[in-house]
């Protein structure tokens, strides 16, 4: 870890302005992701702004039945807040289902969207990796592929974005709202935040340089089931191989997004629209999939976990 | 003691300390953490230095320089060691490859460089500024596309490691009932929780070092050899280790850069690995591919038997074992049995927990779940049917003991054997498809030389002083059980010092040797300081009876204080073994029964309950010892379903180099566990009739999984670990 | 032929700062005094003050920025009942409890706990004077080597009363309900920290024991 210098702001506005002055600086909350990339070097900020005091940890009702979720509101607060777990199930289960219970206390809502891939080559600096060092090459491909990325993915890389909660933000069509360095607020939707791969993979969100997630926005509730299956090797602490966040009718109509197989929460329209038909909604989730002898696996998990989620909703098991 | 002979009745048969469960005398200062661990010895350094290494980038080839401009730049620097400023060090004992030294680089992550710097963040941010270059050479990584052509194992100087009886090829070209089957089990990492670590520190010739070592008195001659000292100069400590499963049997890099270091230095110095460096840099289980052909009659009765295992290593590196069961297991007139070893360049493999049953088991004891169903046989009863009570390749030589058949029948009526689904695939409840499976667990109890020192105070206590190590067994709590049980004092009146190499050398913690012969140690201890205590006492140490603090003898008795006066009674004493074991067959047995539940859409899997029914001899601790058998059922899970080292063929490494990666059981995948120990005691093994059970509640636990999850899918899947990528598409079709 | 440490890029040569997208991007231009660099490339290193509150008792101390809870915990102020693991957030042994929730020290800059209430294994009880918890794990054996137990036992601490106030698990079938401390529940709430010597049953059973008790 490079030494850096470290100044706690304690405005959205502050944070903007420290972030336009400072030379490879980085915000920090929770820090669960940045400083184990940091400690790897992966991640090498020269200065760190500490952003946990500038009042952003509140959860707010909307004008129109939604919910306001502050960027620091933590993993377990969000999971474990009444509305959410009442009206946005999809959401409490999809943060329960990562890390774990001492991470979800420290990882916030706007950092948990930034997590980083988990691809063992990025990991890993004595390798080429285009995310890491752009266009250095990419390591992964015709090595150790097995929990990568088989849909959205580049000849230049072939990570995913590892999270859970963003599925469900996903399925829920969330907006994330930001401040900029010139201290102007935007609002991204959720389907724009993250970003494919492409040629440069080390662009992995819509975020501008400085720019920093003040909250993230719900509208109002569906009514449905919610449900967030992940699949992984062992049965917690884990990412995934596959999850599916849904929230369905009782016939299994409704909204459906993957985690685990993209650059970002998979979500394509011809799926939700050939619900309840998983076999139809699959090929749609896995269209022009380009998986790796190790990772082909994932077309027909997907299918398999859909199917299981459907059956669920229908009541099919209790 | 010379042990030649089994012994009679002992003290230790009146079990009112030994044998009766008993909470870990050591455990309060471990739950409020102040036990202390190689790296925190604040009670004994003061103001160390913080050494960071630095592995090597490429996996075969040469170092071709070092630029360390920036790195000595950055504050806080105090020294950097290279590999290239000293000729490749001598290896330790079990060391495949050098830990330092030299521009030969053998593996990925081979230590080259140590960072020595005032802090642990200067150390680290230095070490990611030494820049290296490298000359790169190819090398085999694939174990899968040598096996074929690797030469059989050396078994010492006895030639080629095959072993025939009979005619196993005829027999099997005549059986009526034939298996051939080959299985696979990956690289393992044994992923203690503490990794490796060192405090050094130099006091003129003599050296200190506070380490995380499973053998003290094999670190204390190895570091001597490597670093060309008289061992009476070296003094290891290690009260305490995080776990160990045989990767800190032998000297690592840790406890060498940190010697250096501080010699260079002349300051304490401190070295853990990093997480990272872990699984690359140290040693693990090497992967497997095992062949195995039975043939039967009809009635279960195997004619023919054979299991030949590849395995790969670095050149000089060993065997994984996994054959050796299988010479000993189940009866058959007709046998074949090798290793065969193929050189590969991967990193140093070595020792893991049950070192060639765990992965042999896995395999055999899977072959023998397909040889059940192919002959529509309950697997209980065909293990029964192929039981023996001699060594199958010497029928001369008998079992000290044996009870599998008892370890069977007891296991499958208390986890309900017999109430199990036998048509494969044919439970369901729910999304869940439910299994049952079972298999046999084995590993021998092998007799070692150990040592310890018995120290009887005036006020009737008492220290036991050994370098023998607690690495989570238990040991601290049945030496202090089996001192008090001979002097007829009470638990409290005891106090174990461990670790320390200055005292009496111990077996070590390896092979599940541990418990019977350091408590063998004491007992022999125990027995001079008697024989002291009575004579004074005017008493026939043969009559003698220690109990309550007083020596008993007929109507008369006296306090054992009495025999003291003001000075001490002080014991060295080893156990030592004379040809018992090449008379006798020692082992220990076990079943282990499984239930699983798979997910009929996605082929997730739930163990929803173990058991083990064991046979280890005496039980010393029944609360320790069933902490083992879990324990090691556990890592048995994680074997069967998630662990695995994966390889990149093309470079040479270990790719899922942390714990993230590398998938351990946590909490949520073990539901309940239950074990049983067979009463027996076993005085053909050791003074204590006691064996060793830290490794056999691992072996066969795999099979046990994997026969289970055959149970459940009707998929029998044999290539470990069983993840669903490789039965997802036999999986029944969803609706 | 020599080739540098790296297959395609340099790993110690330039060190990429990373995506411009990712949290705060490199921001450019400013010329900010920030962390400056010397000829041979050495930056300085950065020094801060905090007090730290540690089972009730506040330390002053001067800290590298890069100093980790964990590191200051048991570096600086030697009390290293609570490990180092993996150092990354894997295995939970770092496991202490800050303003009465559980978190991983080792992801966590101790400059970041100004003020906080910090509570590690030392604080919850000594070997005289166990905490109901202590007790419990040493009752049912609840470890072995004893690496992981601070971790565990602060986990279980914390697990309990997560549970009680509310908070969801994956487990958690219906979360309108009142939250149980059934075995799933607590087996998969304490997923977070590992035990490779396999105690989990018996964690489980002096964690049901509390549980129970204070029920």
């Amino acid at each position: 870890m490079k030494p850096f210098t470290f100044e706690r702001v304690s405005s959205p506005a502050q944070a903007a302005a420290a972030a336009a002055k400072s030379r490879g600086a980085r915000f920090i909350a929770g820090g669960t992701n940045l400083l184990d990339l940091m400690k790897l070097e992966i991640e090498a900020p020269t200065h760190l702004i500490d952003v946990t005091q500038t009042g952003l940890g509140e959860i707010s009702a909307t004008g129109d039945g939604g919910l306001r979720i502050g960027a620091l509101v933590t993993n377990t607060a969000l999971a474990a807040h009444e509305r959410v777990k009442r009206d946005y199930g999809v959401l409490s289960r999809a943060i329960v289902a990562g890390a774990s219970g001492q991470l979800r206390n420290k990882a916030t809502t706007g950092g948990n969207l930034l997590q980083r891939t988990r691809c063992p080559y990025f990991y890993d600096t004595n390798m080429a990796c285009n995310k890491r060092v752009p266009e250095s090459g990419c390591s992964a491909r015709g090595g150790v592929s097995r929990q990568l990325g088989i849909v959205g993915v580049s000849e230049a890389c072939i990570a995913t974005y590892p999270g859970d909660m963003a599925v469900a933000l996903r399925v829920l069509d969330a907006v994330v709202e930001t401040v900029r360095p010139d201290g102007s607020a935007r609002t991204i939707p959720i389907a724009e935040f993250h970003r494919l791969w492409g040629d440069t993979p080390h662009i992995e969100t819509a975020l501008e340089p400085g720019e920093m997630i003040t909250a993230v926005v719900l509208p109002a509730p569906l009514g449905g089931t919610h449900l967030y299956h992940k699949v992984r090797d062992r049965r917690s602490y884990a990412f995934a191989l596959v999850s599916v966040a849904a929230v369905l009718d009782a016939e299994g109509r409704g909204r459906v997004a993957v985690g685990g197989i993209a650059p970002r929460p998979w979500r394509v329209e011809a799926a939700d629209a050939a619900l309840p038909d998983a076999a139809a909604a699959a090929r749609a989730l896995t269209q022009g999939a380009s998986p790796t002898d190790q990772n082909a696996f994932k077309i027909a998990l997907v299918e398999r976990t859909l199917a299981g989620v459907l059956a669920k909703a229908r009541g099919e098991f209790a | 003691m010379k042990y030649v002979e089994p012994v009679g009745e002992t003290p230790i048969d009146r079990q009112r300390v030994v044998g009766r469960p008993t909470p870990r005398i050591e455990g309060p200062l471990k739950v409020t953490g102040r036990a202390h661990y190689a790296y925190e010895r604040h009670d004994v350094v003061e103001d160390p230095l913080y050494g960071f290494v630095v592995g090597s980038a490429i996996a075969q080839g040469r170092v071709t320089g070092f630029d360390l401009a920036e790195a000595k730049a950055q504050p806080g620097v105090v020294e950097i060691l290279t590999t290239t400023e000293m000729e490749a060090l001598p290896l330790g004992l079990g060391n495949s490859t050098t830990l330092f030294g030299g521009d030969v680089i053998h593996h990925y992550h081979q230590a080259i460089a140590l960072v020595v710097a005032r802090s642990f963040e200067e150390a680290r941010a230095a070490a990611s500024r030494v820049r290296v270059s490298y000359a790169r050479t190819p090398g085999h990584h694939d174990l899968a596309s040598i096996a074929d052509t690797a030469p059989f194992a050396k078994d010492g100087d006895k030639g080629p490691d095959v072993s025939a009886l009979g005619d196993f090829e005829a027999a099997y070209a005549k059986a009526p009932v034939r298996i051939d089957a080959t299985y696979t089990t990956p690289d393992e990492s044994h992923a203690m929780m503490e990794p490796h670590a060192t405090t050094a520190h130099w006091q003129g010739d003599k050296l200190t070092l506070w380490t995380s070592n499973q053998m003290i008195s094999w670190g204390k001659d190895s570091i001597a050899n490597v670093l060309g000292l008289k061992p009476e100069n070296v003094r290891l400590d290690c009260p305490y280790l995080g776990g160990g499963f045989g990767a800190k049997l032998f000297l690592r890099a840790d406890a060498v850069l940190a010697a250096l270091g501080s010699k260079r230095t002349q300051r304490p110095v401190k070295v853990m690995l990093s997480r990272p460096l872990v699984f690359n840099n140290t040693t693990h289980r090497p992967a497997t591919i095992q062949r195995l052909r039975f043939g039967a009659d009809k009635d279960g009765r195997m004619t023919a038997f054979s299991h030949v295992c590849t395995s790969g290593n670095l050149p000089g590196g060993d065997i994984e074992n996994g054959v050796s069961q299988s010479r000993l297991l189940y009866a058959a007139p007709n046998r074949y049995t090798a290793h065969r070893l193929a050189e590969l360049d991967l990193p140093e493999g070595a020792s893991m927990r049950a070192p060639g049953e765990a992965a042999g088991m896995m395999a055999l004891e899977g072959a023998m779940d397909e040889l059940a169903e192919a002959l529509g046989m309950d697997p209980v009863e065909l293990r029964i049917v192929n039981d023996t009570q001699v060594d199958p390749e010497n029928p001369e030589r008998k079992f000290s003991n044996r009870k599998l058949v008892e370890c069977l029948r007891r296991g499958a009526e208390a986890f309900g054997w017999d109430a199990r689904n036998t048509t494969p695939g044919g439970r369901r409840e729910g999304r869940w498809l439910i299994g049952h499976g079972m298999a046999v667990g084995f590993r021998n109890s092998i007799p070692r030389k150990s040592a310890a020192r018995v120290r009887l105070s005036g006020n009737g206590q008492v220290t036991v002083e050994t370098d023998m190590t607690d690495i989570g067994t238990g040991t601290y709590t049945i030496l202090a059980q089996t001192a008090a049980e001979m002097l007829g004092l009470p638990l409290e009146a005891v106090s174990v010092t461990l670790g320390d190499s200055d005292h009496p050398a111990a077996c070590g913690s390896g092979g599940q040797w541990g418990a019977a012969n350091s408590t063998s140690s004491v007992y022999a201890a125990c027995v001079k300081v008697r024989e002291t205590v009575a004579t004074r006492l005017g008493f026939d140490p043969a009559k003698a009876d220690f109990s309550d603090g007083s020596v008993h003898q007929g109507s008369e008795s006296r306090p054992l204080a009495d025999a003291l006066g003001a000075g001490e009674i002080v014991v060295d004493e080893s156990i030592e073994y004379g040809d018992l074991a090449e008379k006798f067959q020692q082992s220990t047995f076990a079943g282990h029964f499984v239930e699983l539940a798979v997910d009929a859409y996605t082929g997730e899997t739930q163990v929803r309950r173990m058991l083990a029914c064991c046979e280890a001899g005496r039980i010393l601790n029944p609360v320790s010892a069933r902490s083992q058998v879990i324990g090691a059922m556990t890592m048995g899970v994680g074997a069967a379903l998630t662990e695995e080292l994966a390889v990149d063929t093309r470079y040479g490494f270990f790719v899922n180099h942390d714990l993230a990666g590398y998938e351990v059981p946590v909490h949520a995948d073990i539901p309940h566990q239950e074990v049983i120990f067979l009463e027996e005691l076993d005085p053909v093994a050791s003074p204590m009739k006691a064996k060793g059970v830290g490794e056999l509640g691992l072996c066969g636990v795999g099979a046990a999984v994997a026969n289970a999850l055959y149970n459940a899918t009707g998929v029998r899947v044999r290539e470990y670990p069983l993840t669903l990528d490789k039965y997802l598409d036999k999986l029944p079709a969803i609706a | 032929m020599d080739e540098p440490g790296y297959f395609a890029v340099s790993r110690r040569g330039v060190l990429q700062s990373g995506a411009a997208g990712f949290a705060a991007g490199t921001v450019p231009g400013a010329s900010v005094a920030f962390a400056a660099e010397n000829k041979a490339g050495a930056i300085a290193v950065s020094r801060m003050p905090v007090r730290l509150e540690v089972n009730g008792e506040g330390h002053d101390l001067t800290l590298d920025t890069r100093t980790t809870l964990l590191d200051a915990l048991r570096e600086h102020l030697h009390m290293t009942g609570t490990k180092k693991g993996c150092d990354h957030g894997q295995c939970g042994a770092c496991t202490v409890i800050v303003n009465g929730e559980r978190i991983n020290s080792c992801l966590s800059l101790a400059v970041m706990h100004e003020g906080d209430a910090i509570t590690t294994i030392e604080g919850l009880g000594t070997p005289e004077a166990m905490h109901p918890m202590q007790a419990a794990f040493v009752k049912h054996d609840g470890y072995q080597c004893g690496y992981c137990t601070p971790g565990q036992i602060c986990s279980a601490v914390a697990v309990l009363k997560e549970i009680a106030a509310g908070v969801p698990s994956h487990v958690t079938e219906d979360l309108g309900a009142p939250m149980q401390a059934s075995n799933m529940e607590m087996r998969e709430r304490m997923s977070g920290n590992i035990c490779r010597c396999g105690a989990y049953s018996n964690i489980a059973e002096a964690m049901a024991q509390v549980a129970g008790e204070s029920a």
